[in-house]
Formats: C-alpha cells, structure tokens, sequence
C-alpha cells in the first residue's frame, strides 16, 4: 500500500515548485485569496472529508471540475455542534492524514479555535527548533487548505491559517465564518 | 520507535487516497497553469525527478535489495519491489530488444488514475501519471543508471495497457561497483 511517505515526498516537491509568497504582506489579519497550495489542499480536504465522515470512499474527479457541493445536510446529529466537528478533526481526520491525534484544542467558544500540533509530521523531517523558521510556513499551506476543505465538506466556512514558534510544533487557527 | 496504533484498514485506505487525490489536483493545477499538453508533461516529469533522487534512499533503507547485475535485474526489482511498496502493485516486465537494455512494464492496476475516469476534453496528449516517469529516472540516476522512461501506452488515452518504457543510456560500469565494495 502506498506509505505516508509518498504523501511527504510529493508535498514537499509542490511547496518546491509550486509555493508562491503572498503578493500583499502587510495585509495584516485577513488574506485576500488563497495560496495555490492552500487552494490544492481545499481540494483534498474536501474529498478526504467525505470519505472520513462517511465510511466507503467516494469518487472523486481529480481533473478540473466544479466545486463539490457539500454533500452532508447541516443538520447531520453527529455534527450539529461546531466543536464536534473540529474534535473530529482532531481526531479521526489527522490520524487518517498523520497517523497522530491533534495534540490540544483550544477554543473562545465563540468560533475561534487553535489546534496545537506538537510535532507536526510535514515538519519533522525538516529541523528541530529555530532553524528554517522561516520557511516552515510553506510547509503548513497545503494543510490548512485541507482543513479548510474539510470543514467546507462538513457544512461549515472557515478562514485557517498557521503559525509556527518552532519546529516541529505548529499551531492552525480556524475561524468559523457566520453565513 | 514503537508504531501508534491506528492502523485501521479505512485509515490505510484514507492514507493511500490522500496521496491519489494530492496527485490529482496537482495535475488539475498543472493543467490550469500550461495551456500545452507537453508542458503539462514535462512539469510532472520534473518533479517526478526530483521525487525520485530522494525516493531512493527511503527505498533503498527500507528495502535491503541485494546489488543488481543486469539491467533486468533493476527492471525486475523495480516492478517487484518498488512499486508493490509503494503503490501496491506489481506491473509485469517485458524486454523489448536483443541487447537487454530496453525494458517494459506493463500496469494492470493503476491507483493513481483510481478516480479518474478519462482525460478532460483538449488534454488527449496528456501523460497523466508521468510524474511515474520522472521517478524512475530520478531514483536510477542516484544509482548511477542513465535511462530514458515514458509512457508507450496509456489506457487514459484509449490503449489496451498502461506500458511504461525504460531504456537504458549507458553500460553499468562494473570498475565504479568493485570500488565501492
């Protein structure tokens, strides 16, 4: 079966090629639009989303298509509260992705979450403490279009974006956006 | 390092569509950004490449694959070994000439076109998985293997058998192998 390792091997060959910085840096709080990768990731999240949530694989088209509408009602019981939804995150989605559970999830209960990862596994490989800081953000794009996507899948817009004060540990902010 | 356990078969499954889907939206990325099918090609080509210089020590690491004395050897390992354990399959080999330098491996299975039911209209020139390609040639050339790889069917593209060509460019140089033992 493919190994996780095929996964790492290709991202880090699209952050390579594909990763551009942002056009407006002082933009301060929100971003205008998304990254390539973050948009790639989306993509992902959403299909993976679907095949979490619900149980057997569904197809998904790969090649350019229309965006997939979300295909499970809001009011699905086991995802009414926003913070089952990001616990599920948590858990089941990034063992499925990266074999580990989030390490912590802090919430303002008002739709601000922080997801804590303390060795994040797209990170580990690179360094340890300070050393490439300032690339480590090129290497969060991607999963926070995932998440993103994800969240997309199970009925809720979100904003996510990453931080990281030192390898391998990163932390994903989701802000849940009120239709 | 003990392994966690969360080795339920869906993860498997999630994990291997997680880098089936990643590959398609790279290729649907690919495809927004180079209007020609070739470009398009030559792109996946080019980080297949770059995948493959590095590929190689993790298989090699994981692998123990004894030194290889022919070149039919290294097509044979590469389609027994590599790709089952990698992508989980086993393509068959074939050579193609007299001189045992040009081989084929013909795919059965195909994970990476696992959701992928035909080419999208105006890309009928494109190599879907050469990403594959670049691999192959990347990982040989970091084994000191000159080859050439493509597609030589695609069943993406209406052929009876997805067939990937390697030709090897240059003699392996059996002095360079004494020393390094």
């Amino acid at each position: 079966m493919a190994d996780a390792v095929l996964f790492e091997f290709l991202h880090t060959e699209m952050v390579a090629e594909l990763w551009t910085p942002d056009p407006d840096p002082g933009s301060g709080g929100q971003k205008t639009c998304p990254s390539v990768l973050e948009s790639m990731g989306f993509r992902v999240g959403q299909a993976l989303g679907e095949s979490i949530s619900l149980g057997p694989s569904l197809p998904c088209p790969a090649l350019p298509s229309p965006a997939l509408p979300s295909r499970l009602p809001r009011d699905t019981p086991a995802f009414r509260e926003e913070l089952d939804v990001l616990k599920f995150l948590c858990k089941d989605l990034w063992v499925a992705v990266f074999q580990k559970q989030m390490d912590g999830l802090r919430t303002n209960h008002q739709g601000t979450y922080v997801l804590q990862d303390n060795s994040f596994p797209l990170l580990v490989p690179m360094a340890s403490g300070l050393q490439y800081l300032e690339e480590a953000p090129k290497f969060l794009a991607f999963t926070c279009g995932l998440l993103c996507g994800a969240l997309h899948t199970l009925g809720f817009q979100s904003l996510v974006t990453a931080s990281v004060a030192a390898l391998p540990a990163c932390k994903f902010q989701v802000v849940i956006q009120k239709p | 390092m003990s392994r966690p356990a969360y080795r339920r078969p869906e993860y498997q499954k999630i994990n291997k569509d997680l880098f089936v889907l990643t590959y398609g939206a790279l290729v649907a990325q690919l495809c927004k950004d180079y209007e020609k099918d070739e470009d398009v090609n030559k792109y996946l080509d080019k980080m297949g490449y770059g995948i493959g210089t590095r590929l190689i020590e993790d298989f090699l690491a994981r692998s123990c694959v004894r030194r290889c004395h022919s070149y039919s050897e290294v097509t044979d390992i590469i389609a027994q070994v590599a790709f089952k354990m990698y992508l989980g399959i086993t393509p068959s080999v074939t050579c193609n000439n007299a001189s045992r330098n040009e081989f084929s491996l013909i795919l059965d299975k195909n994970p990476l076109v696992d959701f992928v039911e035909e080419l999208p209209a105006g890309r009928s020139s494109l190599c879907y998985c050469n990403l594959l390609c670049g691999v192959i040639r990347g990982a040989l050339e970091m084994v000191h293997l000159s080859a050439d790889v493509s597609f030589l069917q695609d069943r993406l593209k209406g052929d009876k058998v997805t067939e990937i060509g390697i030709t090897f460019l240059k003699k392996l140089d059996e002095k360079k192998y004494r020393r390094k033992k």
